[in-house]
């Protein structure tokens, strides 16, 4: 038996990849394309075998997902908190990763440790961890400041708060690793021509890191579109966050409370379509720039 | 010339470091600010969850109590043990899925990186364009596929889909194209080696350090995971750490008698991870091209 040539083996390599990409990515994609284009019909009284038929709808389930007011509240509420979030998070990690590549600090690795140590911290756990901290009976925060962290207006940056205190680390990281990267004879240039260390950060270092920044801000679009954990997790310890807070929860309300499949699958195609409509137009912005400048 | 501007420089420096007293410190003195930031919740749950239910609304925030090893035994033992079989779930879910991603993503990465071949970039982008499909477009179809073989609300519907992991793959990729020395299969397929055992025998074992990062980014994400669970399962013997907690917290929100149970279940739920986290501090990198030089 002839053993099979050189050519074959990265495909036989690749299968289970690729197996799995079909299996768990392609066509759940396929279904939930086809689940939002659908619905069931009840015919007649909607009594007996056929009264009720899965219909072609075309864009119908996508108009309604769009027409929904409850829905563009949910959006609103999650671009203030995501924008809350992305600035505060990524302004956090750039100053950590910068401090920490500042040949002055002191004690750096027990900080960078530390920053980095809430992304081992679910986030159920965080949420739950922070909830309990808000909680006006436990609060030592009240001592700080003297707010209901959990009101109708606080909630929005108290869970901005738990977002901000699991991710800084990992951005930080990413950041703090990109920066090492950058040859250090440039710093010594510039050291040389007089920069001091703020304007080597501002004019050496940050232009080098626009790539990881890039890289960073567009993942953090996406996770943030899609927040589910933290308002779930917060529920239970306030009325202030309804069952429809951020987008994915009412598809997921909408999937396995209500039972509408249909509206769920054609929601969470928006939210998909939103979320990569911003990080490429995020990327095309940092590019336009990027050419105009260069 | 040179030595002039070299010597202004020196001069500046140190007088930079002789008026700047106060800017020397200050780059540390945020680092340990962010550093109190990321840890105050963490101290706050250890020493929460060493109160007796009284101790929790009447001592010290920052005072410990005595009653740990009675919330420990009351955790063990609510509703017969599930705290046992929710840590058992979590381990077999991160374990076992970041075992498999590993594997998958190491021979897919060194297929990518070590040979030539039709389709190789078509494949690549494929496979690392799953980044950018929002976890909810799957989530819904992935269940209602599982449920349709019957296999949802089983350990099979959470581990399975957990597998393929675009981030693991660009790693793999990254960490095999600069780690394995193209002259070396070379030689072994001189020496009449065939590329399966070269795979098995030159490409991974060189591939090691890199799989162990890429094993633990895969084990914490999969250990943080909540929406997929929390869609899959149904029975409450199958749950992860993350949905138990969860709906411990739902059950436990509205009485302060419970408050100590669900904050011990906070702290040793995040302990593993941390535990695991600060031992294995030099594989956490984000960037693996580098770390292969060495």
């Amino acid at each position: 038996m002839r053993r099979p040539g050189r050519g074959a083996w990265p495909y036989l390599f690749l299968t289970p990849a690729i197996v799995l990409f079909t299996l768990f990515l392609a066509v759940p994609i396929a279904y939930t394309v086809y689940l939002a284009m659908h619905r069931t019909r009840v015919s007649g009284l909607g009594l007996g075998k056929g009264a009720r038929r899965e219909v072609f709808v075309g864009f119908d389930n996508f108009a309604a997902a769009l027409a929904d007011a409850e829905l563009w509240q949910g959006w609103l509420r999650v671009l203030g908190y995501g924008a809350l979030v992305l600035v505060v998070m990524l302004g956090l990690a750039l100053l950590f990763a910068l401090l920490l590549d500042s040949a002055r600090v002191r004690l750096a690795r027990f900080s960078r440790i530390a920053i980095f140590l809430p992304y081992a911290v679910p986030g159920v756990a965080a949420t739950l961890l922070w909830g309990f901290l808000y909680l006006p009976s436990l609060s030592p925060l009240k001592a700080v400041l003297d707010v209901d962290y959990l009101g109708a207006t606080t909630v929005t940056y108290s869970m901005a708060n738990v977002a901000v205190w699991g991710g800084t680390g990992f951005n930080m990281l990413v950041l703090y690793t990109a920066l090492r990267a950058i040859p250090r004879d440039l710093y010594e240039a510039a050291r040389l021509d007089g920069a001091s260390e703020v304007q080597i950060a501002l004019r050496v270092k940050i232009p080098m890191l626009t790539p990881a920044i890039v890289l960073t801000t567009v993942f953090s679009i996406i996770a943030t579109i899609q927040v589910f954990t933290e308002p779930t997790a917060l529920r239970p310890l306030t009325n202030t966050i309804s069952s429809t807070w951020s987008p994915l929860m009412k598809v997921y309300r909408d999937a396995f409370v209500t039972g509408d499949l249909y509206s769920a699958a054609a929601t969470s195609i928006v939210i998909a379509a939103i979320s990569l409509f911003l990080s490429f137009g995020f990327l095309r912005v940092v590019r336009d720039r990027a050419f105009r400048e260069g | 010339m040179a030595g002039v501007t070299a010597a202004t420089a020196h001069r500046r420096r140190a007088h930079g470091a002789f008026a700047g007293r106060p800017w020397g410190v200050a780059p540390t003195a945020l680092l340990l600010l962010g550093a109190i930031y990321c840890l105050f919740p963490v101290f706050w749950v250890l020493i929460a969850a060493t109160k007796s239910p009284g101790e929790l609304f009447s001592t010290p925030t920052l005072a410990f109590g005595t009653g740990f090893f009675d919330n420990v035994a009351e955790l063990f033992a609510y509703r017969d043990g599930v705290f046992w079989l929710w840590a058992a779930n979590t381990l077999i879910y991160a374990g076992g899925g970041a075992l498999l991603s590993t594997a998958v993503s190491a021979v897919s990465g060194y297929a990518l990186a070590k040979y030539r071949f039709p389709g190789r970039n078509a494949i690549f982008n494929l496979l690392i364009g799953g980044i950018l499909v929002p976890a909810v477009v799957l989530a819904i179809p992935q269940y209602l596929l599982f449920s349709q073989i019957g296999l949802a609300d089983s350990h099979w519907a959470v581990l399975l889909p957990q597998i393929l992991h675009p981030y693991g793959i660009y790693l793999a990729r990254v960490y095999a194209a600069a780690a394995i020395p193209d002259s070396l299969l070379e030689a072994g397929r001189i020496d009449g080696a065939g590329e399966g055992h070269l795979m098995t025998r030159v490409a991974l074992p060189l591939m090691v350090p890199g799989m162990v990062t890429i094993f633990l980014f895969q084990f914490v994400a999969i250990w943080n995971n909540f929406l997929l669970p929390f869609i899959m399962l149904g029975d409450d013997q199958k749950f992860p750490l993350t949905v138990g907690l969860f709906t411990l917290l739902q059950a436990g929100a509205n009485q302060p008698a419970l408050y100590n149970l669900i904050l011990t279940g906070a702290l040793l739920s995040i302990v593993p991870l941390i535990a695991l986290f600060l031992t294995m501090q030099r594989y956490w990198k984000t960037d693996l091209s580098s770390g292969a030089v060495k």
